[in-house]
């Protein structure tokens, strides 16, 4: 973190975050030991398969997990701010919504049909404002700001949800995550529904707003092409731990020359030559197996990878790597004991016995 | 001929299933809006082929999917399942509805949405069996079905045979869907949006099963997908829709590598790929907006008010018909040598 300043804080710093789901049968340890941080101005992408914790890892940072869920250790500051353990009615007047944000995922789809566009951030500024003063020409006019600012027209603000389309329903959505103006905002799958086209012209939204306002955002998706778009860092996890955090340019690090060859990419053979994809490209066997998995439009591949398996019952996850038992390079030590977390690379964080080991990883 | 028995001998034309000018068109709020879903399309399925049919919400590809398996009427148009028009006055029965559907078979987007969840994998298995009166007695059934389980490999059979499709993943659920299409021995699958619930980690491998089947069972395989990155490594053909017409259809290739049409070109550059370095950089995106209505189809070419290209001549004239550039690979842009 050498190109960090003393002077610029981070915005958001997570420490060895758990988050247990109490169920009849046992707690499933859904995020269990998650550290990161990010700076202002910076985007955060969260990937990994269903249930490896990356929602978990949205509703936690507003302290706000479903039931049966609980914060069980760890900390979480937002902007100089402890918020694990404040109570519930601090948390909804001083940082849901005017320190951190979310868009859920399907929130587009579950706008209150009965109300306005008007009215559903009128209640989000009546429930969320610090001061809560309720001065209405001042809340129309930071509404007219926020919306046009999103590319939608003003009279959106008198419909009503059915009446508008899903790119401008997910605009819709994001306007009133900016609403309340928080220093970050956590965006949970917000293209997933989205048709191709639309999808990529709210990309180029998220985009724009991280250029003019500064925004730091966390974007959690399953899609590492999405990801590539809107993210400068990269937090891989699975089965709620993390298995790689890199800079965007560390884990799309192009497989060299080898890239323009259809077998290089996908091909589980290669993946043995550390020279295939450089000594900054992913180094976690999951992350390299995710990035094999992802179908490429324009550049074909023989066959596309795929993980045999399925990921770990979490209430009584396995012994040492969680991946171990999926994972082609496993040995006997990766499924006795939990590799840490080690910065191979400036700035890259990766949790694997065998990226540590592998002499053409060695740190310079 | 639909022979009750579902013989897969004799005699099979080249050509497994033909759309021709097909028009589906519902009337709501008292038939004074219409909304044409499907809007004159014509295409052929050859044995053994995979086509894709992509494009984005609301542009009638999954219509033509219900279409096809008969979930829905036509409008207009006929369907022909080998050499037969199956949209004939005589085929309008219940009886050949039973008999068609044995031999064209759908796979639904959401396996468990599909499944009735009281029902064991046994169950979900047998019932179509017991439907289409397939098997005598119980142990033959149970040997269909352990040999169809083992075909979607859910080995060891025993093991999931009495689970209840909850206590699946969604891609062992997946296959299940896929067993119980599989296990009448049909020729036509339609399987609208197989895999996008799926995780991206096991997409792939689902895809593949379904492949290495339908190569085996030599089914002719219609796949509805929004994603057209899937569909380059699933299909043997795309077609491209809009708004309830073909713009383009052509091997796959063809169509992602030198698309002729500014909407397929449109698709494939909203397209994201993970590569490094995209963060600072806005996506060219050269068509506006989203897709109209089907209730109210504009004037001309129907995607000129979204089309970079559009003139004058594209609004007023009439609809362009797909016009083959080359090798079958057919479009439908007349400006599409200038663009």
């Amino acid at each position: 973190m050498s190109e960090t300043t003393s002077t610029v804080k981070p915005v958001l710093e997570v420490k060895d975050l758990r988050l247990h789901y109490f169920t009849s049968k046992g707690a499933v340890k859904a995020l269990d030991g998650v550290s990161f941080d990010l700076m202002p101005g910076e985007a955060l992408g969260l990937v990994g398969e269903s249930g490896c914790g990356k929602t978990t890892t949205g509703v936690a940072l507003l302290n706000m997990p479903s039931p049966p869920g609980r914060i069980v250790s760890g900390s979480i500051v937002i902007d100089g701010t402890e918020i694990v353990g404040m109570p519930e009615n601090e948390l909804r007047r001083t940082v849901r919504w005017s320190k951190i944000s979310m868009v859920f995922q399907g929130a587009m789809n579950c706008l209150t049909p009965v109300y306005t566009i008007r009215k559903l951030m009128v209640e989000t500024w009546k429930e969320h404002a610090p001061d809560a003063s309720f001065d209405a020409a001042a809340i129309e006019e930071r509404m007219l700001k926020y919306t046009r600012r999103v590319g939608l027209p003003d009279h959106v603000l008198g419909r009503y949800p059915h009446e508008l389309s899903g790119g401008m329903k997910q605009r819709v959505v994001i306007a009133m995550a900016l609403f309340l103006e928080p220093k970050l905002i956590v965006m949970d799958e917000p293209t997933t529904a989205l048709d191709v086209i639309v999808q990529a012209q709210i990309l180029n939204l998220i985009k724009e707003l991280k250029r003019d306002l500064g925004l730091s955002y966390i974007f959690i998706t399953h899609d590492l092409a999405t990801e590539a778009e809107v993210a400068d860092r990269i937090m891989v996890m699975y089965a709620g731990k993390m298995a790689e955090l890199g800079m965007s340019e560390q884990i799309f690090a192009a497989p060299d020359a080898g890239a323009a060859s259809p077998a290089s990419h996908g091909s589980p053979a290669t993946y043995g030559s550390p020279a295939t994809y450089g000594s900054r490209g992913p180094l976690h066997p999951y992350t390299q197996k995710l990035l094999a998995s992802t179908p490429l439009l324009r550049k074909k591949v023989s066959e596309l990878a795929f993980i045999p398996g399925a990921p770990p019952d979490l209430i009584a996850p396995p012994p040492g790597c969680r991946f171990a038992p999926r994972c082609p390079f496993a040995r006997k030590k990766c499924s006795e004991a939990e590799p840490p977390v080690v910065e191979l690379e400036p700035r890259h964080l990766v949790a694997c016995w065998k990226a540590m080991e592998d002499p053409a990883y060695a740190v310079s | 001929m639909p022979s009750p028995e579902n013989s897969h001998a004799g005699a099979k034309t080249p050509i497994a299933l033909e759309l021709k000018n097909l028009r589906k068109e519902f009337h709501v709020h008292r038939g004074k809006t219409i909304i044409k879903a499907v809007d004159g399309i014509s295409f052929s399925l050859k044995r053994g082929e995979i086509l894709g049919l992509v494009g984005e919400s609301g542009c009638g590809k999954t219509t033509t999917g219900k279409l096809v398996m008969r979930l829905l009427k036509p409008s207009s148009g006929s369907i022909i399942v080998d050499g037969e028009d199956t949209t004939a006055e005589s085929a309008n029965s219940k009886e050949s509805d039973f008999a068609y559907r044995r031999r064209v078979q759908m796979i639904f987007q959401d396996p468990y949405a599909s499944m009735n969840p009281h029902f064991k994998i046994r169950d979900v298995l047998e019932e179509p069996l017991l439907i289409h009166k397939v098997g005598s007695t119980k142990t033959e059934r149970t040997e269909m079905i352990s040999e169809v389980m083992r075909k979607v490999k859910m080995t060891p059979v025993e093991e999931f045979l009495d689970r209840h499709p909850h206590m699946l993943s969604g891609g062992q659920r997946q296959r299940v869907a896929t067993a119980r299409t599989l296990i009448l021995r049909p020729e036509i699958i339609v399987a609208d949006e197989p895999v996008s619930m799926i995780d991206l980690s096991t997409r792939a491998e689902i895809l593949q099963l379904m492949k290495t089947i339908q190569q085996e069972m030599e089914l002719s395989f219609i796949y509805i997908t929004h994603d057209i990155s899937t569909a380059r490594y699933f299909t043997d053909r795309i077609a491209v829709m809009y708004l309830g017409r073909i713009v383009e259809i052509g091997t796959q290739d063809e169509v992602i590598d030198d698309p002729k049409h500014p909407y397929t070109k449109a698709l494939i550059q909203a397209v994201c790929e993970p590569v490094s370095g995209r963060v600072g950089i806005m996506r060219e995106l050269e068509i506006k907006g989203e897709i109209p209505s089907a209730a109210n189809i504009p004037s001309g070419c129907r995607f000129h008010p979204r089309c970079p290209y559009a003139t004058k001549e594209c609004s007023e004239q009439p609809e362009p018909e797909l016009i083959d550039v080359g090798g079958g690979h057919e479009q439908a842009c007349r400006r599409w040598k200038e663009i």
